[in-house]
């Protein structure tokens, strides 16, 4: 006979869990005495929340399905913001909580908390398990849920009796059998041979592409797509480097941060080819006036998405990945007028992105040196604010899956603790967490993680003293008044130096590559503190609610249509 | 903005009616009215919705329905050839004499049946469409009424056709 603990540990390792992110307590106490011996490495983070992000870079970074666990009550509900975060960007995890005994659901028991009725809005599914018996086929639907179809969190809470309980484990399990959920990755033949023909007949195509292409790994067939038909290209934040940043089809990322160069050939375009995109608030700005002049072909996994913000006139459910290589055998060759190429040069040539060399240390021009000594490489993990619009716009990607940071939700916090879990999973890459000194604050106390296992992620706070974005959105829609965005001096190097991590401050800008340099060479963690000038603002930006074309730069605002 | 009714069939499992009800409120969806019961196979339960709105926002309804793992199957059959009835237990005031004949006579007009009589109400059944309902609703709230349950509508697909054919 078997315990449900240690069904749990059989059923993990099935699936192939190497290491999970987690936070002892009281129901679990069972799950971890079978942990003390079991092959599953466990990381103690210090913090619930930590544990889901990091599981949560982990599955970025890999690919594959990251796993945490967490407590009842305080534990489970620590995890909320997490899978939040995982749901909106369709990341796969499975979150194990720990529950009262059933005898006791619904008691207000201590430490009791409706986890699964808290969650259901923001995971793709969940499972409260009442029947020891039933345990290994949920773990095995759970991870199947989470890491297909549209990918997703799944939450298994989990009584403490069912833990403690025995059953045959030996018992076969069937297949995997849910009658309502059949994920469609083939295309439909007949809409991709239409969406071959309106390509055919367009004259300024373009591709709006997302995190669909990164998690379908189709990254390889939408380049290839791309230069077959020489159709320019702009991602959304989610699907940075899935086209590496000098192919000169890459116009850069779109929308409320995006380059002009792409918001104004969305603009000007005659036929968007969206992949694995959602029309996002964010991207689109005003949503009639988003594509105005674009027939729309729509490709994603998740039929609910095609329609949901904006009306297609091609709609293909299918993976990325699968229907772009239909796409490439259907397509001749070229797409579109030399002359919407020659537009699209001169916008780039017209609108590059702007550095300041003023001899003093802008946030950009950290950004810029860390690709450059990284050529482009290694592992980006942002937190949320200017620090990861900076990021965005002014690293080189030249992969998938070295760009991590919460699109979605928009999660301060997560970027540390992300971090840990893209280490864990790429441990032979450099991993960069670039922090604002507001979010970093915000999961600080996983500097004990990292110090304990020595987990060399590389911290580089762009310390503005000011919770940025929103001091930004003060000073150019609420008359510079900057209520509550205003942070006190924090030594940081000397918090990290409490943990035993080694750090430096840097405030010239002719010290930033070394201090790169020194956190490369250093073996563990490293944090740099980078003092920035306070009031940089990210541009160009397009303010809320306005048609992307409409974008303000530093000190003017233009109103310009793309042609 | 006209009325829908989906037919929907879900795993019958705890917790399934508040994945489906909780969506509705979630996305702003609002229900007219909302049934569920068992069906002919014993581990699905069939919920039918009714929900107004125009086609593209009853187009989006279903697809997130479908996302649920726990739905199975989501039809919209208002555009079919469907039947539908509902059934109402309504307690009339009707003291013995002129008012009780009164309620009686427009029972019997909707052949509505009566199901419990006391010395100063009447429970009466009836089953029809929900114009239907409403009709008698409104020609018994003249002698008081005390209280009025419906169960919401329900449907089904005219000849052999069921939800499960595509």
């Amino acid at each position: 006979m078997t315990n449900g603990a240690q069904i749990l540990i059989k059923a993990l390792i099935e699936e192939g869990v190497e290491t999970i992110f987690g936070y002892p307590g009281g129901v679990v106490l069972p799950l971890y005495d079978e942990l003390y011996n079991a092959p599953i490495r466990h990381i103690l983070v210090r913090h619930e929340q930590a544990a889901i992000h990091a599981a949560d870079g982990f599955a970025r970074a890999s690919g594959k399905v990251g796993v945490c666990l967490a407590t009842s009550g305080p534990g489970a509900c620590n995890l909320v913001s997490g899978l939040a975060t995982a749901y909106m960007d369709s990341v796969p995890v499975v979150a194990f909580t720990g529950q009262v005994p059933t005898g006791l659901l619904g008691n207000d028991a201590f430490q009791e908390s409706d986890i699964t009725g808290i969650t259901l809005p923001i995971t793709k599914h969940n499972y409260l398990v009442q029947d020891v018996a039933d345990l290994r086929r949920i773990i095995k639907e759970a991870f199947y849920i989470a890491g297909t179809g549209r990918k997703g969190p799944v939450l298994i809470d989990l009584p403490k009796d069912i833990l403690t309980a025995d059953v045959e484990f030996d018992k076969p399990i069937s297949e995997i059998n849910l009658r309502g959920y059949r994920p469609c990755y083939e295309g439909h033949k007949r809409q991709i041979e239409r969406a071959a023909d309106l390509i055919a007949e367009s004259r300024r195509p373009i591709l709006y592409v997302g995190g669909g292409i990164i998690s379908s790994e189709a990254s390889g067939e939408l380049v290839a797509f791309a230069q077959k038909t020489q159709i320019p290209i702009t991602t959304t934040l989610m699907g940075l480097g899935c086209i590496p940043a000098d192919n000169p089809l890459f116009l850069g990322m779109l929308g409320m941060h995006g380059t002009r160069t792409a918001n104004y050939a969305i603009t000007g375009a005659d036929l968007l080819i969206a992949i694995g995109v959602r029309f996002d608030d964010r991207v689109t700005g005003k949503i009639n006036e988003f594509a105005p002049n674009a027939r729309i072909i729509h490709v994603d996994i998740d039929p609910a998405e095609i329609g949901k913000n904006k009306v297609v006139d091609l709609p293909i459910v299918g993976d990325a990945r699968s229907v772009l290589a239909g796409l490439i055998e259907k397509v001749t060759g070229i797409s579109g007028d030399e002359k919407w190429r020659d537009q699209i040069r001169a916008w780039q040539n017209e609108y590059p992105l702007i550095s300041c060399n003023d001899g003093r240390l802008h946030p950009q021009f950290v950004i810029q040196t860390l690709s450059r000594v990284l050529n482009g490489g290694g592992i980006i993990v942002t937190e949320v604010g200017q620090n990861q619009m900076w990021a965005a716009q002014y690293y080189r990607f030249t992969r998938p899956r070295q760009w991590i940071s919460s699109g979605g939700l928009g999660t301060m916090g997560f970027g540390f603790p992300a971090g840990m879990g893209a280490h864990i999973a790429c441990p032979d890459e450099p991993v960069f967490v670039i922090a604002g000194d507001g979010s970093f604050q915000m999961n600080i106390q996983e500097l004990g993680t990292v110090a304990q296992y020595n987990i060399p992620v590389k911290i580089c706070i762009i310390n503005n003293q000011y919770l940025g974005m929103v001091r930004q959105w003060q000073e150019l829609f609420y008359e510079k008044r900057y209520s509550y965005t205003e942070l006190p001096d924090v030594n940081f190097v000397g918090i990290a130096n409490a943990y035993g991590i080694e750090g430096i401050k840097v405030t010239n800008p002719d010290n930033v590559e070394a201090a790169i340099r020194t956190a490369l060479a250093t073996d563990g963690p490293f944090l740099i503190d980078f003092r920035v000038e306070r009031e940089e603002n990210v541009f160009p930006m397009v303010p809320a609610g306005c048609a992307i074309c409409e974008m303000m730069d530093e000190g003017l605002t233009h109103e310009e249509e793309g042609k | 903005m006209t009325s829908h009714i989906l037919s929907v069939l879900v795993e019958n499992r705890s917790g399934v009616l508040s994945r489906v009800s909780g969506l509705f409120s979630r996305r702003g969806f609002n229900i007219e009215s909302l049934a569920v019961g068992t069906c002919e196979e014993k581990d699905l339960s069939r919920i039918t919705i009714v929900v107004k709105g125009d086609d593209a926002h009853i187009e989006q309804v279903k697809k997130q329905l479908n996302k649920l793992i726990d739905v199975v199957t989501v039809r919209d059959i208002t555009y079919q050839d469907f039947v539908e009835r509902e059934l109402a237990l309504i307690k009339v005031h009707a003291e013995q004499g002129e008012a009780r004949s009164g309620v009686i006579q427009i029972a019997d007009l909707f052949r509505a049946k009566i199901i419990d009589v006391g010395q100063m109400s009447v429970v009466l059944e009836v089953t029809g469409d929900s114009d239907k309902i409403d009709a008698i609703e409104n020609l018994l709230r003249d002698y008081g009424i005390c209280e009025l349950v419906r169960t919401g509508r329900i449907a089904l697909q005219r000849g052999p056709k069921t939800i499960s054919d595509r």
